[in-house]
């Protein structure tokens, strides 16, 4: 989240869009039920009606996997109606930048478009700059190379029409939502949207986001009490999980993980620090060496040296232009090229795309270890229907795991506080913590090294390991310690114009004291300032002080980056800092200081031409991305089906799919497309009750009681049409597999008209699997291909084409 | 001893229906679940059982002016204040409590069923293996302790609240004013006013299960004039009871799922 969840109250336009809420974020609903109370509008855009839908002011439904077409209208719709904050988006953003004169779109490709090798070249992508590299600009957004007009141009073919036809959304809805949330582009309003997986698996996940950042750029909805685009993360930490790079290609705190061209620590460096010419630009990502630097120091100690590249060449890298997310794990196991998998606190069996693929990859390994609180699908897959088990090889170990409240730690919420907890109890048996378990075993692996040597020995020999209490059992405060990072050395600091001598073994207090020379060491940047230099944590900080009254809470639990609460907060204030609504006043520049929040760096507010600096300072020239050339689709999203769905053709352009997705190929990667076969859109999800794959929740029986087994969600319509009563038993199936389960007859899912033709569409959840309850039914995940976005690879779960039978 | 009288409010308009409160019943009450089946609906188990307290009921309903609304009530004891299931209880298993909601006493439960036919909201279930009968007690050692029943502390949004009657009154009828008029107030107009008290979005008619205008049955009246005063002399009164209720109301009606099911 830009924001976090009390400030949910603070908006006055709620779009809920990609996200079920108030089912699988129960506790967080209660906040936007706060806006609703204070007067908010709160509107929900989904597929399906859900409990969410129940609570909120309207439900608008639409088909799967065509957010773009509906937020794309809302773009044209808030451009032509000159809805935009016009001050905000000439000041704060690259509307008025020039775009290189050679950039094209053209039938749905932009310009540099290898078909081949199904990617961009991107140099076309970038913007014309005076002689001094800075970006050419025309504020006034009238210059048709500007990236406004290109904006304009791009969004006038998405007309109400088109987007009504695309998404099955009524024109007389899509103008209700458009009008509603478009009013918050006045200064004094605030709107926000909350996703979740509704968006984000999508082969158009990334853009579909992004989508909805062009929309609050226009509107100024960025950087305010009540606004921001906030992804709801929630019960399995995934924050905490991306921030500490659960991701294959992150590093601690998004750094980037090094691909094999990339011989040296210098290489990578130049390659991943930007460089602006701008004065007025932070750039703050040129600190990138001091943070990748202090992370080496972090993970080799003393081992870390200016001469050995501070440990560069013992990290591992990855193949240029290679992909490792858990779609190519698991292609790359089913070809038989992976040997072994730890698999902690995951029931791939049940949650990876493509399930059968999926349990056959796990036959071709040679071990497996899981660690979890209880026996799942993944664990057993060995003796599962239709497996028989004197024909798999693979050796498989499970670890009995600490659940979360038999250990101590920290927890990172969507909003990125980072709160820290305490044992509640002692794990039952023989099971102990992840953490430990790791500490046990590369305690093991280091002592082999040492003994017998090995290829590669020196990251492990080297490898900082000092983590452990008295008793050999992991200390949890020595980790945490060194995510916040130590001084390395005794160094002398200028703080608030005095000179200061920090000594070695001290914790760095924040990461703009992080040193790219050796000097620091720290885990992970972000989190840098989680201690105090005094030693206290700061994560277990529980002040219930509110200041602003807007509910910051800024001595509750420590919040990445600094402690700030509303990332990118500058931008709630005009160029001089004067609050552009100063009734929901977060920051101010006041007698040459700023008031409120942590402000994005202390320089002064961008109107002061010396010394201030512009609002987005994470971004390479100060300004937030209308155009937005990282990603792998273009600049500008565009409208594509997803891999499968009821159309043979994009109404948009000659581009059925987004032309930058990779397609897997193996025997099990079967596609319907528009076939008769399998003519309804169907979409997955989890419920309230369970949790994820269920593994977790299956096993409380009263959970299980409210939801005892796998179920497909059906309209009236569709269920007249094949004869299917409520509560009967059928079979859903697609080009990869089949799952039996109930039919639940609803007045919650409505047919759609798509093209001039009725499209339905059904959905089921996936909290399901074969080993508990043994008549449950098994995974919905058979259902589903193994495709992603083209950015993140997060996999497409939530558009795909079945048929429903009666059995 | 001044009695001082608490009211559950649930407001249906804030409820997101994830069934906190149920588990939470069930936790606090250490009550088991049973092996269902999915049917068709979220609503699960299907209706109160002795070991399910309280109860999520799902609907889907299409109003007067074509919306459709998906509607979310808690079942469960009404707690109301003239009672007609104690007023048939024979043993005195059910009581009012210092809270004035509705007290039960499973010791003294002789498990004759009367408080079943009794009840005008349908909520007393009877457990076979036991032989007797459980429902809601608004988590009466809760109260005592100086703690909200599970089901609130457990409330997310705020839609399940319990306090002295008099400021839950006004609550409510707060709250009414807040929905500009698109809520009812149920609970406070019959049976000497439920300690238990609705806002719900529909008119009562709507709800599944829900007595528009719940009242305490003239079986149940007459029983308590006539009979009641002979109770303590002998269980044969409980079977003339019995003997009376089935000339005027008929053979008691079996619950769909069956008491007793694990």
């Amino acid at each position: 989240m830009t924001n976090h969840y009390i400030d949910l109250k603070n908006s006055d336009v709620i779009l809920i869009m990609g996200s079920n809420a108030a089912e699988h974020h129960p506790l967080a609903f209660k906040w936007i039920m706060r806006a609703k109370d204070a007067g908010a509008r709160v509107i929900h855009v989904d597929p399906r009606y859900t409990r969410t839908s129940a609570r909120c002011d309207y439900h608008v439904p639409i088909r799967s996997g065509t957010d773009i077409a509906f937020l794309g209208g809302m773009i044209k719709y808030i451009i032509e109606g000159n809805k935009f904050f016009r001050d905000y988006v000439v000041n704060y953003t690259n509307a008025s930048f020039l775009v290189n004169p050679d950039f094209s779109f053209e039938d749905g490709l932009f310009s540099g478009y290898d078909a081949q090798k199904r990617s961009y070249n991107k140099e076309t992508w970038t913007f014309q700059k005076d002689g001094n590299g800075i970006p050419l600009k025309d504020p006034t957004l009238k210059h048709p190379q500007c990236v406004f007009q290109l904006l304009k141009q791009h969004y006038s073919r998405y007309t109400l029409d088109k987007v009504s036809s695309i998404t099955g959304v009524s024109k007389e809805n899509l103008l209700k939502v458009y009008e509603e949330y478009s009013a918050t582009g006045a200064p004094d309003k605030a709107g926000t949207e909350c996703y979740a997986l509704g968006w984000t698996h999508h082969t158009s996940g990334s853009q579909n986001i992004r989508t909805m950042s062009i929309i609050q750029l226009l509107l100024g909805n960025m950087g305010i009490a009540g606004g921001g685009i906030n992804a709801l993360r929630g019960e399995p930490n995934v924050q905490g999980s991306t921030d500490h790079c659960i991701l294959y290609g992150n590093l601690p705190g998004y750094l980037k993980m090094p691909t094999a061209s990339l011989a040296t620590l210098e290489q990578y460096l130049t390659k991943n620090t930007p460089t602006s010419s701008d004065p007025q630009s932070a750039n703050y990502y040129q600190n990138y060496p001091n943070f990748f630097v202090s992370w080496l120091k972090s993970l080799y100690g003393d081992a870390a040296t200016p001469e050995n590249g501070f440990g560069y060449s013992w990290l591992p890298k990855l193949e240029d232009g290679k992909h490792y997310s858990q779609l190519h794990l698991f292609d790359r196991m089913y070809e038989g090229a992976i040997k072994g998998l730890f698999a902690y606190g995951t029931d791939p069996a049940v949650s990876s795309p493509n399930t059968k693929k999926t349990r056959k990859a796990l036959e071709k390994l040679d071990w497996l270890v899981c660690a979890n609180i209880f026996d799942n699908e993944t664990a057993s897959f060995w003796f599962g229907p239709g497996v028989d088990p004197k024909q798999v090889k693979t050796e498989v170990f499970l670890l009995p795991a600490a659940a979360t409240m038999e250990k101590e730690g920290s927890q990172s919420n969507s909003g990125r506080w980072v709160q820290w907890k305490y044992k509640a109890v002692t794990p039952p048996g023989d099971a102990i913590s992840c953490g430990d378990i790791q500490i046990r075993m590369m305690d093991a692996i280091k002592a082999l090294y040492a003994k017998e040597g090995g290829p590669s020995a020196e990251p492990i020999l080297n490898l900082k390991w000092n983590y452990k209490d008295i008793d050999g059992n992991m200390d949890v405060l020595k980790v945490s310690k060194q995510i916040n990072g130590y001084w390395e050395a005794d160094v002398e600091v200028t703080e608030n114009g005095a000179k200061k001598i920090m000594n070695k073994g001290g914790l760095v207090p924040t990461f703009g004291m992080l040193r790219s020379d050796g000097t620091t060491s720290c885990g992970n940047w972000i989190m840098s300032g989680s201690f105090g230099a005094d030693g206290e944590n700061k994560m277990a900080r529980r002040g219930k002080e509110d200041p602003t009254g807007l509910g910051l809470y800024p001595n509750w639990s420590f919040v990445w980056p600094v402690n700030r609460r509303i990332i990118y907060n500058r931008a709630s204030c005009d160029i001089n800092g004067k609050p552009y609504n100063p009734k929901r006043n977060i920051l101010e520049w006041k007698d040459g200081k700023w008031v409120g929040d942590v402000p994005d760096g202390p320089w002064p507010p961008m109107a002061d031409k010396e010394k201030g600096k512009y609002p987005f300072i994470m971004k390479v020239d100060g300004v937030a991305s209308l155009f937005g050339p990282a990603m792998a689709e273009g600049p500008f999203p565009e409208h594509y089906e997803p891999l499968e769905g009821p159309l043979a053709k994009n109404p948009l352009s000659s581009q059925l799919i987004n032309p930058t997705i990779e397609l897997f190929s193996s025997d099990l990667d079967q596609v319907a497309n528009a076939s008769d076969k399998f003519p309804y859109v169907c979409t997955t999800y989890s419920c309230t009750e369970h949790w994820c794959s269920g593994a977790l929740t299956r096993w409380q029986a009263w959970l299980l009681e409210m939801q005892p087994e796998l179920y497909v969600e059906i309209s009236e319509e569709l269920a007249r049409e094949l004869e299917i009563a409520n509560g009967s038993k059928v079979k859903v199936s697609s080009a990869r597999g089949e799952a039996a389960c109930i039919a639940m007859v609803t007045k919650r899912f409505k047919p759609f008209t798509i093209e001039g033709r009725t499209v339905h569409q059904v959905g089921l959840p996936f909290n399901y699997g074969w080993l508990y309850p043994e008549d449950g039914s098994d995974s919905t995940n058979f259902l589903t291909p193994t495709v992603g976005d083209a950015n993140t690879f997060c996999p497409e779960y939530k558009a795909f084409m079945v048929n429903v039978t009666r059995r | 001893m001044k009695k001082t009288e608490y009211i559950k409010l649930i407001d249906t308009t804030k409820c997101t229906a994830c069934r906190g409160c149920q588990v939470a019943c069930k936790q606090w009450n250490e009550m088991p679940a049973m092996r269902t089946r999915n049917f068709g609906s979220y609503q699960n188990p299907p209706d109160l059982q002795w070991n399910t307290w309280t109860l999520i009921r799902f609907q889907e309903h299409v109003d007067k002016n074509g919306d459709f609304k998906w509607l979310f009530r808690k079942d469960g004891c009404m707690h109301c204040t003239e009672a007609a299931c104690i007023k048939v209880c024979p043993s005195g298993a059910l009581y009012h409590t210092e809270y004035g909601t509705v007290g039960i006493n499973q010791k003294l439960c002789i498990g004759c069923k009367a408080c079943i036919s009794a009840c005008p909201f349908d909520i007393p279930r009877f457990n076979q293996q036991t032989e007797k009968i459980y429902k809601c007690d608004l988590c009466y050692d809760r109260l005592k302790d100086g703690q909200q029943p599970a089901c609130a502390l457990s409330c997310p949004t705020g839609a399940i609240t319990v306090g002295e009657r008099e400021a839950m009154i006004d609550k409510a009828y707060g709250r009414l004013d807040q929905l500009e008029g698109k809520g009812i107030v149920y609970g406070d107009k019959f049976v000497g006013g439920t300690h238990v008290m609705y806002i719900l979005s529909e008119d009562p008619a709507v709800y599944d299960k829900l007595p528009v205008k719940p009242r305490i049955p003239a079986s149940v009246i007459l029983w308590k004039n006539l009979f009641k005063p002979f109770t303590l002399i002998g269980m044969g009164a409980v079977a003339g009871m019995a003997a009376l209720h089935y000339l005027i109301k008929g053979p008691h009606e079996v619950h769909e799922n069956k008491e007793g099911d694990e």
